[in-house]
Protein backbone atom coordinates (compact mmCIF):
# COMPACT_ATOMS: atom_id res chain seq x y z
CA UNK A 1 0.00 0.00 0.00
CA UNK A 2 1.59 3.14 -0.76
CA UNK A 3 1.86 6.31 1.83
CA UNK A 4 3.00 8.61 -0.61
CA UNK A 5 2.12 11.75 2.50
CA UNK A 6 3.94 10.17 5.42
CA UNK A 7 5.97 7.39 4.41
CA UNK A 8 8.78 9.97 4.71
CA UNK A 9 7.53 11.52 8.13
CA UNK A 10 10.42 11.33 10.59
CA UNK A 11 11.00 13.59 14.07
CA UNK A 12 12.97 15.20 13.71
CA UNK A 13 11.98 15.99 9.64
CA UNK A 14 14.18 15.34 7.17
CA UNK A 15 16.58 18.22 6.35
CA UNK A 16 16.25 19.61 2.94
CA UNK A 17 19.61 17.83 1.66
CA UNK A 18 17.62 14.35 2.96
CA UNK A 19 14.36 15.85 1.79
CA UNK A 20 16.07 16.49 -1.87
CA UNK A 21 18.06 12.42 -1.76
CA UNK A 22 14.52 10.72 -1.69
CA UNK A 23 13.34 12.70 -4.59
CA UNK A 24 11.75 16.16 -2.96
CA UNK A 25 11.55 19.28 -4.75
CA UNK A 26 11.27 17.36 -8.26
CA UNK A 27 7.79 18.79 -8.43
CA UNK A 28 9.33 22.63 -8.17
CA UNK A 29 11.96 22.09 -11.13
CA UNK A 30 9.20 20.13 -13.22
CA UNK A 31 6.40 22.52 -12.77
CA UNK A 32 8.35 25.83 -12.26
CA UNK A 33 10.75 24.89 -15.63
CA UNK A 34 8.38 22.55 -17.72
CA UNK A 35 4.91 23.47 -17.26
CA UNK A 36 2.40 26.46 -18.06
CA UNK A 37 0.94 27.57 -14.63
CA UNK A 38 -2.63 26.57 -16.22
CA UNK A 39 -1.28 23.10 -17.15
CA UNK A 40 -0.47 22.20 -13.37
CA UNK A 41 -3.81 23.54 -12.25
CA UNK A 42 -5.01 21.45 -15.31
CA UNK A 43 -3.22 18.13 -13.81
CA UNK A 44 -4.72 18.81 -10.07
CA UNK A 45 -7.82 19.30 -11.55
CA UNK A 46 -7.76 15.97 -13.44
CA UNK A 47 -6.82 13.82 -10.63
CA UNK A 48 -10.38 14.86 -8.85
CA UNK A 49 -8.08 16.17 -5.33
CA UNK A 50 -11.06 16.97 -3.11
CA UNK A 51 -9.25 19.69 -0.49
CA UNK A 52 -8.63 17.61 3.03
CA UNK A 53 -9.38 20.49 5.48
CA UNK A 54 -13.16 19.67 5.43
CA UNK A 55 -15.40 20.89 2.67
CA UNK A 56 -13.71 18.84 -0.20
CA UNK A 57 -14.07 21.15 -2.41
CA UNK A 58 -12.08 20.30 -5.60
CA UNK A 59 -8.31 22.06 -5.57
CA UNK A 60 -7.93 21.88 -9.09
CA UNK A 61 -11.18 23.82 -9.64
CA UNK A 62 -10.39 26.53 -6.30
CA UNK A 63 -7.15 27.26 -8.50
CA UNK A 64 -8.71 27.78 -11.91
CA UNK A 65 -10.96 30.65 -10.15
CA UNK A 66 -7.98 32.74 -9.49
CA UNK A 67 -7.91 35.69 -12.19
CA UNK A 68 -4.46 35.22 -13.99
CA UNK A 69 -4.52 38.23 -15.86
CA UNK A 70 -4.89 40.61 -12.55
CA UNK A 71 -2.11 42.92 -12.35
CA UNK A 72 -0.55 43.31 -8.63
CA UNK A 73 -0.06 40.10 -5.87
CA UNK A 74 -1.90 37.02 -5.38
CA UNK A 75 -1.30 35.67 -2.47
CA UNK A 76 -1.26 31.84 -1.35
CA UNK A 77 -1.81 30.35 2.51
CA UNK A 78 -1.64 27.13 3.92
CA UNK A 79 -4.18 26.63 6.43
CA UNK A 80 -2.27 25.13 9.18
CA UNK A 81 -4.93 26.64 11.69
CA UNK A 82 -5.76 22.71 13.27
CA UNK A 83 -8.27 23.53 15.81
CA UNK A 84 -11.08 21.54 15.65
CA UNK A 85 -11.99 19.17 18.68
CA UNK A 86 -11.02 15.77 17.75
CA UNK A 87 -8.52 16.55 14.70
CA UNK A 88 -5.30 15.75 14.67
CA UNK A 89 -3.94 14.71 11.48
CA UNK A 90 -1.98 18.19 10.05
CA UNK A 91 0.47 18.33 13.06
CA UNK A 92 2.15 15.41 11.95
CA UNK A 93 2.19 16.50 8.30
CA UNK A 94 3.64 19.85 9.82
CA UNK A 95 5.79 18.38 12.40
CA UNK A 96 7.05 15.44 10.52
CA UNK A 97 7.61 16.73 6.88
CA UNK A 98 7.36 20.51 6.65
CA UNK A 99 9.58 20.28 2.91
CA UNK A 100 6.52 18.58 1.63
CA UNK A 101 4.31 21.14 2.39
CA UNK A 102 6.72 24.41 1.58
CA UNK A 103 6.91 21.97 -1.96
CA UNK A 104 3.53 22.04 -2.43
CA UNK A 105 2.81 25.86 -1.63
CA UNK A 106 5.34 26.27 -4.16
CA UNK A 107 3.92 24.51 -6.84
CA UNK A 108 0.44 25.87 -6.02
CA UNK A 109 1.78 29.31 -5.80
CA UNK A 110 3.41 28.89 -9.23
CA UNK A 111 0.37 27.89 -10.33
CA UNK A 112 -1.94 30.83 -9.85
CA UNK A 113 1.15 33.28 -9.76
CA UNK A 114 1.27 34.05 -6.33
CA UNK A 115 4.08 36.76 -5.15
CA UNK A 116 4.03 36.07 -1.38
CA UNK A 117 2.90 32.73 0.28
CA UNK A 118 1.97 32.45 4.31
CA UNK A 119 1.76 29.33 6.47
CA UNK A 120 -1.05 30.10 8.65
CA UNK A 121 0.23 27.84 11.87
CA UNK A 122 -1.60 27.61 15.04
CA UNK A 123 0.38 28.64 18.43
CA UNK A 124 0.05 25.42 20.06
CA UNK A 125 1.85 23.47 17.37
CA UNK A 126 5.34 24.79 18.62
CA UNK A 127 7.38 22.26 17.28
CA UNK A 128 6.04 22.34 13.58
CA UNK A 129 6.54 26.33 14.07
CA UNK A 130 10.62 25.55 14.57
CA UNK A 131 10.22 23.09 11.61
CA UNK A 132 8.59 25.15 9.35
CA UNK A 133 11.14 28.37 9.60
CA UNK A 134 13.93 26.23 9.56
CA UNK A 135 12.27 24.68 6.48
CA UNK A 136 11.42 28.07 5.00
CA UNK A 137 15.33 29.26 5.61
CA UNK A 138 16.70 25.90 4.02
CA UNK A 139 14.35 26.62 0.96
CA UNK A 140 15.91 30.01 0.50
CA UNK A 141 19.15 29.15 0.53
CA UNK A 142 18.60 26.53 -2.22
CA UNK A 143 17.20 28.82 -4.41
CA UNK A 144 13.48 27.42 -3.96
CA UNK A 145 12.07 30.22 -2.53
CA UNK A 146 12.80 33.81 -3.19
CA UNK A 147 13.78 35.79 -6.28
CA UNK A 148 14.57 34.13 -9.81
CA UNK A 149 13.61 30.74 -8.09
CA UNK A 150 16.35 28.07 -10.16
CA UNK A 151 16.75 30.88 -12.87
CA UNK A 152 13.37 30.81 -14.18
CA UNK A 153 11.53 34.29 -13.40
CA UNK A 154 9.18 33.11 -11.00
CA UNK A 155 9.63 34.60 -7.40
CA UNK A 156 7.88 33.86 -4.27
CA UNK A 157 8.27 35.15 -0.82
CA UNK A 158 7.34 33.06 2.26
CA UNK A 159 6.51 33.76 5.58
CA UNK A 160 5.26 32.28 8.73
CA UNK A 161 2.80 33.17 10.64
CA UNK A 162 1.43 32.08 14.26
CA UNK A 163 -1.87 32.65 15.15
CA UNK A 164 -2.77 33.80 18.73
CA UNK A 165 -5.93 31.39 18.81
CA UNK A 166 -9.16 31.26 17.81
CA UNK A 167 -10.64 28.69 15.94
CA UNK A 168 -12.36 31.00 13.56
CA UNK A 169 -9.42 31.32 12.34
CA UNK A 170 -9.65 28.26 10.43
CA UNK A 171 -12.58 29.56 8.15
CA UNK A 172 -10.55 30.85 4.99
CA UNK A 173 -12.13 34.66 5.41
CA UNK A 174 -11.83 35.07 8.64
CA UNK A 175 -7.93 33.59 8.01
CA UNK A 176 -7.74 36.45 6.04
CA UNK A 177 -8.86 38.95 8.40
CA UNK A 178 -6.72 37.54 10.96
CA UNK A 179 -3.45 38.01 8.87
CA UNK A 180 -4.69 41.41 7.94
CA UNK A 181 -4.20 42.25 12.02
CA UNK A 182 -7.80 42.21 12.24
CA UNK A 183 -10.20 40.27 14.28
CA UNK A 184 -11.00 36.97 13.04
CA UNK A 185 -14.43 37.43 11.64
CA UNK A 186 -15.76 35.67 8.49
CA UNK A 187 -16.29 37.72 5.00
CA UNK A 188 -19.41 37.84 3.08
CA UNK A 189 -19.05 35.74 -0.24
CA UNK A 190 -18.73 36.62 -2.86
CA UNK A 191 -16.30 37.73 -3.38
CA UNK A 192 -14.70 34.30 -2.69
CA UNK A 193 -11.16 34.73 -1.76
CA UNK A 194 -9.84 33.30 -5.57
CA UNK A 195 -10.92 36.56 -6.82
CA UNK A 196 -10.68 39.07 -3.60
CA UNK A 197 -8.98 37.48 -0.86
CA UNK A 198 -5.79 39.15 1.40
CA UNK A 199 -5.23 42.99 0.86
CA UNK A 200 -8.15 42.52 -2.04
CA UNK A 201 -6.16 40.30 -3.88
CA UNK A 202 -6.77 37.24 -5.49
CA UNK A 203 -5.71 34.53 -2.67
CA UNK A 204 -5.87 30.87 -2.45
CA UNK A 205 -6.42 29.26 1.06
CA UNK A 206 -5.65 25.75 1.04
CA UNK A 207 -5.42 22.74 4.04
CA UNK A 208 -2.04 21.23 4.88
CA UNK A 209 -2.58 18.13 4.19
CA UNK A 210 -4.45 18.85 0.40
CA UNK A 211 -1.03 21.32 -0.29
CA UNK A 212 1.21 18.05 0.97
CA UNK A 213 0.02 16.22 -1.71
CA UNK A 214 0.93 18.54 -4.60
CA UNK A 215 3.70 17.62 -5.21
CA UNK A 216 3.53 14.18 -5.59
CA UNK A 217 0.50 14.34 -8.08
CA UNK A 218 2.84 16.68 -10.17
CA UNK A 219 5.47 13.81 -10.02
CA UNK A 220 3.64 10.96 -11.06
CA UNK A 221 0.43 11.90 -12.13
CA UNK A 222 -3.63 12.17 -12.15
CA UNK A 223 -3.99 8.47 -13.18
CA UNK A 224 -1.85 7.60 -9.65
CA UNK A 225 -3.79 9.77 -7.50
CA UNK A 226 -6.60 8.02 -8.57
CA UNK A 227 -5.19 4.89 -8.26
CA UNK A 228 -4.46 4.99 -4.69
CA UNK A 229 -8.03 5.56 -3.72
CA UNK A 230 -10.80 2.91 -3.45
CA UNK A 231 -13.57 4.98 -4.32
CA UNK A 232 -13.84 8.24 -7.07
CA UNK A 233 -12.06 10.24 -4.46
CA UNK A 234 -8.84 10.31 -5.30
CA UNK A 235 -5.57 9.40 -3.27
CA UNK A 236 -4.52 8.15 0.05
CA UNK A 237 -6.12 9.96 3.24
CA UNK A 238 -4.97 10.85 6.71
CA UNK A 239 -7.59 8.85 8.90
CA UNK A 240 -7.07 9.39 12.82
CA UNK A 241 -8.81 7.72 16.07
CA UNK A 242 -9.02 8.91 19.70
CA UNK A 243 -11.21 8.42 22.41
CA UNK A 244 -11.56 5.04 24.30
CA UNK A 245 -10.15 2.72 21.95
CA UNK A 246 -6.97 0.57 21.96
CA UNK A 247 -4.48 2.17 19.91
CA UNK A 248 -5.54 5.77 19.14
CA UNK A 249 -3.57 7.12 16.49
CA UNK A 250 -3.53 8.73 12.73
CA UNK A 251 -2.56 6.59 9.43
CA UNK A 252 -2.62 7.50 5.72
CA UNK A 253 -4.59 4.83 3.91
CA UNK A 254 -6.77 4.49 0.92
CA UNK A 255 -9.63 6.97 0.68
CA UNK A 256 -12.79 4.84 1.11
CA UNK A 257 -11.98 2.60 3.14
CA UNK A 258 -14.62 1.34 5.61
CA UNK A 259 -15.05 2.41 9.14
CA UNK A 260 -14.88 -0.84 10.48
CA UNK A 261 -11.65 -1.25 9.07
CA UNK A 262 -10.51 2.02 10.19
CA UNK A 263 -11.76 1.55 14.02
CA UNK A 264 -11.52 -1.97 14.48
CA UNK A 265 -8.12 -2.91 12.32
CA UNK A 266 -6.25 0.25 12.77
CA UNK A 267 -7.71 1.66 16.20
CA UNK A 268 -7.56 -2.15 17.23
CA UNK A 269 -11.54 -1.87 18.47
CA UNK A 270 -12.34 -0.56 21.81
CA UNK A 271 -10.49 -0.96 24.83
CA UNK A 272 -11.54 -3.46 27.35
CA UNK A 273 -14.58 -2.78 28.98
CA UNK A 274 -16.26 -0.25 26.71
CA UNK A 275 -18.48 -0.85 24.42
CA UNK A 276 -19.20 1.43 20.74
CA UNK A 277 -22.05 3.98 20.69
CA UNK A 278 -21.34 6.21 18.06
CA UNK A 279 -18.66 8.28 16.46
CA UNK A 280 -18.06 11.42 15.12
CA UNK A 281 -16.20 10.67 11.92
CA UNK A 282 -14.94 13.95 11.02
CA UNK A 283 -14.28 16.42 13.58
CA UNK A 284 -16.49 18.29 16.33
CA UNK A 285 -18.47 19.48 13.59
CA UNK A 286 -20.18 16.28 11.96
CA UNK A 287 -23.15 14.48 12.22
CA UNK A 288 -23.27 11.12 14.59
CA UNK A 289 -22.83 7.61 13.25
CA UNK A 290 -23.55 4.75 14.96
CA UNK A 291 -23.13 0.85 14.60
CA UNK A 292 -25.23 0.35 11.58
CA UNK A 293 -23.01 2.81 9.84
CA UNK A 294 -19.89 0.52 10.12
CA UNK A 295 -19.74 -0.86 6.83
CA UNK A 296 -20.00 2.96 5.09
CA UNK A 297 -16.85 3.57 2.93
CA UNK A 298 -15.10 6.79 4.18
CA UNK A 299 -15.01 9.06 1.71
CA UNK A 300 -17.02 12.59 0.79
CA UNK A 301 -20.05 10.69 -1.03
CA UNK A 302 -20.38 7.66 1.38
CA UNK A 303 -20.11 9.22 4.99
CA UNK A 304 -22.35 12.21 3.07
CA UNK A 305 -24.99 9.18 2.58
CA UNK A 306 -24.49 8.32 6.13
CA UNK A 307 -26.09 11.87 7.09
CA UNK A 308 -22.84 12.98 8.28
CA UNK A 309 -19.77 14.54 6.94
CA UNK A 310 -16.21 13.36 5.99
CA UNK A 311 -14.63 16.54 7.99
CA UNK A 312 -11.03 15.79 8.80
CA UNK A 313 -11.37 12.47 8.73
CA UNK A 314 -10.46 12.39 12.56
CA UNK A 315 -12.92 10.51 14.49
CA UNK A 316 -13.89 10.87 18.03
CA UNK A 317 -15.35 7.81 19.26
CA UNK A 318 -18.23 7.99 22.29
CA UNK A 319 -18.17 4.86 24.35
CA UNK A 320 -20.52 3.28 26.59
CA UNK A 321 -19.26 4.65 29.58
CA UNK A 322 -19.28 8.33 28.33
CA UNK A 323 -22.25 10.36 28.41
CA UNK A 324 -23.92 11.64 25.26
CA UNK A 325 -25.21 15.27 26.74
CA UNK A 326 -21.73 15.27 28.64
CA UNK A 327 -20.44 14.91 25.62
CA UNK A 328 -22.17 17.17 23.30
CA UNK A 329 -22.18 19.67 26.55
CA UNK A 330 -18.64 19.70 26.07
CA UNK A 331 -18.45 20.41 22.22
CA UNK A 332 -21.10 23.06 22.34
CA UNK A 333 -19.31 24.73 25.12
CA UNK A 334 -16.39 25.05 22.56
CA UNK A 335 -18.73 26.17 19.37
CA UNK A 336 -20.32 28.46 22.19
CA UNK A 337 -16.78 29.90 23.02
CA UNK A 338 -15.14 30.16 19.69
CA UNK A 339 -18.05 31.80 17.78
CA UNK A 340 -16.46 35.15 16.64
CA UNK A 341 -19.62 36.78 17.94
CA UNK A 342 -20.46 38.52 14.65
CA UNK A 343 -23.91 37.27 13.99
CA UNK A 344 -26.97 37.38 16.30
CA UNK A 345 -28.08 33.38 16.10
CA UNK A 346 -24.66 32.19 16.42
CA UNK A 347 -23.77 34.35 19.14
CA UNK A 348 -26.83 33.95 21.27
CA UNK A 349 -28.22 30.58 20.20
CA UNK A 350 -24.64 28.89 20.91
CA UNK A 351 -24.69 29.92 24.71
CA UNK A 352 -27.96 28.99 25.00
CA UNK A 353 -28.03 25.52 23.40
CA UNK A 354 -24.92 24.96 25.43
CA UNK A 355 -26.76 26.16 28.90
CA UNK A 356 -29.85 24.06 28.08
CA UNK A 357 -27.09 20.81 27.73
CA UNK A 358 -25.67 21.46 30.58
CA UNK A 359 -29.42 22.41 32.88
CA UNK A 360 -30.33 18.87 31.20
CA UNK A 361 -26.79 16.82 32.30
CA UNK A 362 -26.99 18.06 35.99
CA UNK A 363 -30.70 17.10 36.20
CA UNK A 364 -32.27 20.04 36.14
CA UNK A 365 -33.72 19.68 32.83
CA UNK A 366 -37.63 20.23 31.71
CA UNK A 367 -39.44 18.09 29.02
CA UNK A 368 -39.79 20.86 26.91
CA UNK A 369 -36.42 21.48 26.35
CA UNK A 370 -35.47 18.78 24.02
CA UNK A 371 -37.80 20.60 21.50
CA UNK A 372 -36.46 23.25 22.22
CA UNK A 373 -32.63 22.40 21.44
CA UNK A 374 -34.44 20.66 18.44
CA UNK A 375 -35.32 23.85 17.36
CA UNK A 376 -32.42 25.20 17.78
CA UNK A 377 -30.98 22.99 15.47
CA UNK A 378 -33.06 24.45 12.93
CA UNK A 379 -32.60 28.41 14.21
CA UNK A 380 -28.84 27.68 13.81
CA UNK A 381 -28.79 25.87 10.85
CA UNK A 382 -27.53 26.25 7.55
CA UNK A 383 -28.58 29.51 5.59
CA UNK A 384 -29.63 31.00 9.26
CA UNK A 385 -25.91 32.16 10.03
CA UNK A 386 -23.56 34.05 8.43
CA UNK A 387 -20.49 31.20 8.82
CA UNK A 388 -20.72 27.75 8.88
CA UNK A 389 -19.60 27.65 13.18
CA UNK A 390 -22.86 27.33 14.23
CA UNK A 391 -24.70 24.94 11.79
CA UNK A 392 -21.16 23.10 12.30
CA UNK A 393 -21.73 22.74 16.07
CA UNK A 394 -25.75 21.71 15.38
CA UNK A 395 -24.24 18.62 13.68
CA UNK A 396 -23.40 16.89 16.26
CA UNK A 397 -26.41 17.55 18.53
CA UNK A 398 -29.21 16.79 15.93
CA UNK A 399 -27.55 13.86 15.76
CA UNK A 400 -27.59 12.73 19.08
CA UNK A 401 -31.15 14.17 19.75
CA UNK A 402 -31.90 11.03 16.84
CA UNK A 403 -29.77 8.33 18.02
CA UNK A 404 -29.36 9.09 21.71
CA UNK A 405 -32.63 10.50 22.15
CA UNK A 406 -33.33 8.22 25.65
CA UNK A 407 -30.07 9.24 27.37
CA UNK A 408 -31.63 12.74 27.36
CA UNK A 409 -35.20 11.66 28.49
CA UNK A 410 -33.63 9.85 31.13
CA UNK A 411 -31.35 12.54 32.09
CA UNK A 412 -34.95 14.21 32.80
CA UNK A 413 -36.93 11.80 34.15
CA UNK A 414 -34.27 10.66 36.25
CA UNK A 415 -33.24 14.27 37.52
CA UNK A 416 -29.71 13.27 37.09
CA UNK A 417 -27.07 11.77 34.69
CA UNK A 418 -26.79 8.70 34.59
CA UNK A 419 -23.05 8.45 33.60
CA UNK A 420 -21.48 10.83 36.08
CA UNK A 421 -23.48 10.20 39.08
CA UNK A 422 -24.30 6.81 39.22
CA UNK A 423 -26.75 5.38 41.76
CA UNK A 424 -24.21 4.68 45.18
CA UNK A 425 -24.14 0.96 45.78
CA UNK A 426 -26.39 -0.25 47.66
CA UNK A 427 -25.01 -1.79 50.83
CA UNK A 428 -24.95 -5.73 51.46
CA UNK A 429 -26.51 -5.17 54.33
CA UNK A 430 -29.91 -3.23 52.71
CA UNK A 431 -30.60 -6.63 50.83
CA UNK A 432 -31.39 -8.39 54.24
CA UNK A 433 -34.26 -5.70 54.09
CA UNK A 434 -34.90 -5.01 50.32
CA UNK A 435 -35.69 -6.20 47.31
CA UNK A 436 -34.12 -4.67 44.04
CA UNK A 437 -36.48 -1.82 42.56
CA UNK A 438 -34.27 -0.94 39.65
CA UNK B 1 6.54 53.48 26.44
CA UNK B 2 7.13 50.24 24.37
CA UNK B 3 11.29 49.86 24.51
CA UNK B 4 13.45 50.75 21.46
CA UNK B 5 13.36 46.55 21.06
CA UNK B 6 10.20 46.47 20.81
CA UNK B 7 9.30 49.41 18.79
CA UNK B 8 12.46 47.86 16.22
CA UNK B 9 10.79 44.75 15.99
CA UNK B 10 6.88 46.44 15.45
CA UNK B 11 8.63 48.66 12.52
CA UNK B 12 10.21 45.70 11.00
CA UNK B 13 6.49 44.15 11.09
CA UNK B 14 5.15 47.33 9.51
CA UNK B 15 7.40 47.40 6.66
CA UNK B 16 5.86 43.91 5.36
CA UNK B 17 2.83 44.67 5.20
CA UNK B 18 1.00 46.98 2.80
CA UNK B 19 -1.11 48.77 5.62
CA UNK B 20 0.20 49.61 8.94
CA UNK B 21 -2.59 48.18 10.59
CA UNK B 22 -1.83 44.68 9.19
CA UNK B 23 0.45 44.43 12.01
CA UNK B 24 -1.72 45.05 14.72
CA UNK B 25 -1.57 41.44 15.67
CA UNK B 26 2.20 40.44 15.51
CA UNK B 27 2.60 44.30 17.79
CA UNK B 28 0.68 42.90 20.41
CA UNK B 29 2.63 39.57 20.11
CA UNK B 30 5.96 41.10 20.40
CA UNK B 31 4.63 43.16 23.52
CA UNK B 32 3.46 40.51 24.78
CA UNK B 33 6.55 38.55 24.32
CA UNK B 34 8.19 41.24 26.37
CA UNK B 35 5.99 41.73 28.73
CA UNK B 36 4.00 38.37 28.97
CA UNK B 37 0.79 40.55 29.43
CA UNK B 38 -0.78 43.89 27.38
CA UNK B 39 -1.46 46.62 29.03
CA UNK B 40 -4.08 49.55 28.43
CA UNK B 41 -0.72 51.88 28.20
CA UNK B 42 0.45 49.29 25.57
CA UNK B 43 -2.58 49.18 24.33
CA UNK B 44 -2.07 52.92 23.32
CA UNK B 45 1.53 52.49 22.47
CA UNK B 46 0.70 50.00 19.86
CA UNK B 47 -2.28 52.41 18.69
CA UNK B 48 0.04 54.88 18.30
CA UNK B 49 2.72 53.70 16.29
CA UNK B 50 0.28 51.65 13.65
CA UNK B 51 -1.85 54.87 13.41
CA UNK B 52 -4.99 53.04 14.95
CA UNK B 53 -7.20 54.14 17.85
CA UNK B 54 -6.70 52.18 21.19
CA UNK B 55 -10.57 51.20 20.89
CA UNK B 56 -9.42 49.38 17.71
CA UNK B 57 -5.93 47.48 18.88
CA UNK B 58 -8.30 46.60 22.41
CA UNK B 59 -10.89 45.10 19.64
CA UNK B 60 -8.54 42.93 18.41
CA UNK B 61 -6.40 42.10 21.47
CA UNK B 62 -9.10 40.77 23.44
CA UNK B 63 -10.63 38.52 20.31
CA UNK B 64 -7.70 36.34 20.40
CA UNK B 65 -7.84 33.97 23.44
CA UNK B 66 -3.66 33.64 23.65
CA UNK B 67 -3.24 37.83 24.20
CA UNK B 68 -3.37 38.34 27.65
CA UNK B 69 -5.11 41.57 29.03
CA UNK B 70 -4.24 41.30 32.38
CA UNK B 71 -1.35 40.48 33.86
CA UNK B 72 -0.41 36.53 33.74
CA UNK B 73 1.93 34.03 35.80
CA UNK B 74 5.51 32.97 35.20
CA UNK B 75 4.26 29.90 33.27
CA UNK B 76 1.28 29.54 31.07
CA UNK B 77 -1.12 26.36 31.74
CA UNK B 78 -2.76 25.37 28.86
CA UNK B 79 -5.20 22.25 29.58
CA UNK B 80 -6.90 21.44 26.67
CA UNK B 81 -10.50 20.83 27.30
CA UNK B 82 -12.18 19.50 23.98
CA UNK B 83 -13.75 16.22 23.42
CA UNK B 84 -11.02 13.60 22.50
CA UNK B 85 -9.82 15.06 26.54
CA UNK B 86 -13.36 14.76 27.73
CA UNK B 87 -13.59 11.20 27.07
CA UNK B 88 -10.13 10.30 28.48
CA UNK B 89 -9.94 11.75 31.58
CA UNK B 90 -10.32 15.68 31.53
CA UNK B 91 -12.34 15.84 34.92
CA UNK B 92 -9.72 14.09 37.05
CA UNK B 93 -6.65 16.08 35.12
CA UNK B 94 -8.69 19.30 35.95
CA UNK B 95 -9.94 18.29 39.53
CA UNK B 96 -5.94 17.31 40.69
CA UNK B 97 -4.48 20.60 38.96
CA UNK B 98 -6.96 23.01 40.06
CA UNK B 99 -6.13 21.48 43.61
CA UNK B 100 -2.48 21.47 43.52
CA UNK B 101 -2.45 24.89 41.94
CA UNK B 102 -5.49 25.85 44.64
CA UNK B 103 -6.80 28.23 41.36
CA UNK B 104 -9.72 27.97 38.71
CA UNK B 105 -9.41 28.59 35.10
CA UNK B 106 -8.05 32.52 34.10
CA UNK B 107 -6.43 32.72 37.96
CA UNK B 108 -3.17 33.11 38.60
CA UNK B 109 -1.40 31.59 41.64
CA UNK B 110 -0.75 33.84 44.79
CA UNK B 111 3.32 33.22 44.10
CA UNK B 112 2.47 34.58 40.64
CA UNK B 113 4.14 31.12 39.27
CA UNK B 114 1.55 29.61 37.00
CA UNK B 115 -1.73 30.79 35.43
CA UNK B 116 -3.97 28.28 34.62
CA UNK B 117 -6.31 28.54 31.09
CA UNK B 118 -8.60 26.42 29.40
CA UNK B 119 -7.58 25.89 25.86
CA UNK B 120 -9.76 23.91 23.09
CA UNK B 121 -8.35 21.33 21.16
CA UNK B 122 -4.47 21.34 21.44
CA UNK B 123 -4.05 18.79 18.38
CA UNK B 124 -2.84 15.80 20.11
CA UNK B 125 -6.35 13.90 21.04
CA UNK B 126 -4.85 10.30 20.01
CA UNK B 127 -2.77 11.20 23.08
CA UNK B 128 -5.54 12.36 25.16
CA UNK B 129 -5.46 14.41 27.96
CA UNK B 130 -2.80 16.45 27.35
CA UNK B 131 -2.07 19.95 28.95
CA UNK B 132 0.93 22.38 27.72
CA UNK B 133 3.30 24.53 30.22
CA UNK B 134 4.74 27.18 28.21
CA UNK B 135 5.91 25.50 25.02
CA UNK B 136 5.90 21.74 26.46
CA UNK B 137 3.25 19.78 25.47
CA UNK B 138 2.70 16.78 28.04
CA UNK B 139 0.68 14.05 26.77
CA UNK B 140 -1.27 10.75 27.80
CA UNK B 141 -1.71 12.74 31.59
CA UNK B 142 -2.89 11.10 34.53
CA UNK B 143 -3.41 12.74 37.09
CA UNK B 144 -0.39 11.28 39.60
CA UNK B 145 1.82 12.60 37.05
CA UNK B 146 0.58 16.32 37.32
CA UNK B 147 3.08 17.04 40.81
CA UNK B 148 6.33 16.47 39.32
CA UNK B 149 5.34 18.18 35.92
CA UNK B 150 4.43 21.73 38.08
CA UNK B 151 7.63 20.96 39.83
CA UNK B 152 9.71 21.26 36.88
CA UNK B 153 8.48 25.01 36.71
CA UNK B 154 10.17 27.69 39.31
Amino acid sequence: MERPLTQHITFPPLELRQYEAIGGYQAVRKAVRHMQPKDVTALVKESNMKGRGGAGFSTGMKWSFVPMDVPGPKYLVANADEMEPGTFKDRWLLEGNPHQLLEGMIVAAYAIQATEAFVFLRWAYKDAAIAIRKAIAEAYDAGYLGKDILGTGYSLEMHLHTGVGRYMCGEETALLNSLEGKRATPRAKPPFPQVSGLFGKPTIVNNVETLSFIPHIINKGADWFKSLSRTADGGTKIYGVSGRVRKPGAWELPMGITMRELIEEYAGGMKEGYGFRGVLPGGASTDFLIDKHMDITLDFAGVAAAGSRLGTGTMVVLDDQTCPVGFVHNLEHFFAQESCGFCTPCREGLPWTEKLLWAIEQGRGQEEDLELLLRHTEWLGPGNTFCALAPGAMEPLQSALKYFRDDFERHIREHRCPYHDPVPAVPASAHLHHTHHL
Amino acid sequence: MLSMTEKEKIEEEIRLVPIKKAACIEALKIVQAHRRWVSDESIRDVADILDMSPEEVDSVATFYNLIFRQPVGRHIILLCDSISCYVMGLKGIHEELTGLLGIQYGQTTADGRFTLLPNPCLGTCDHAPALMVDNDLYRDLHPAALADILDKYT
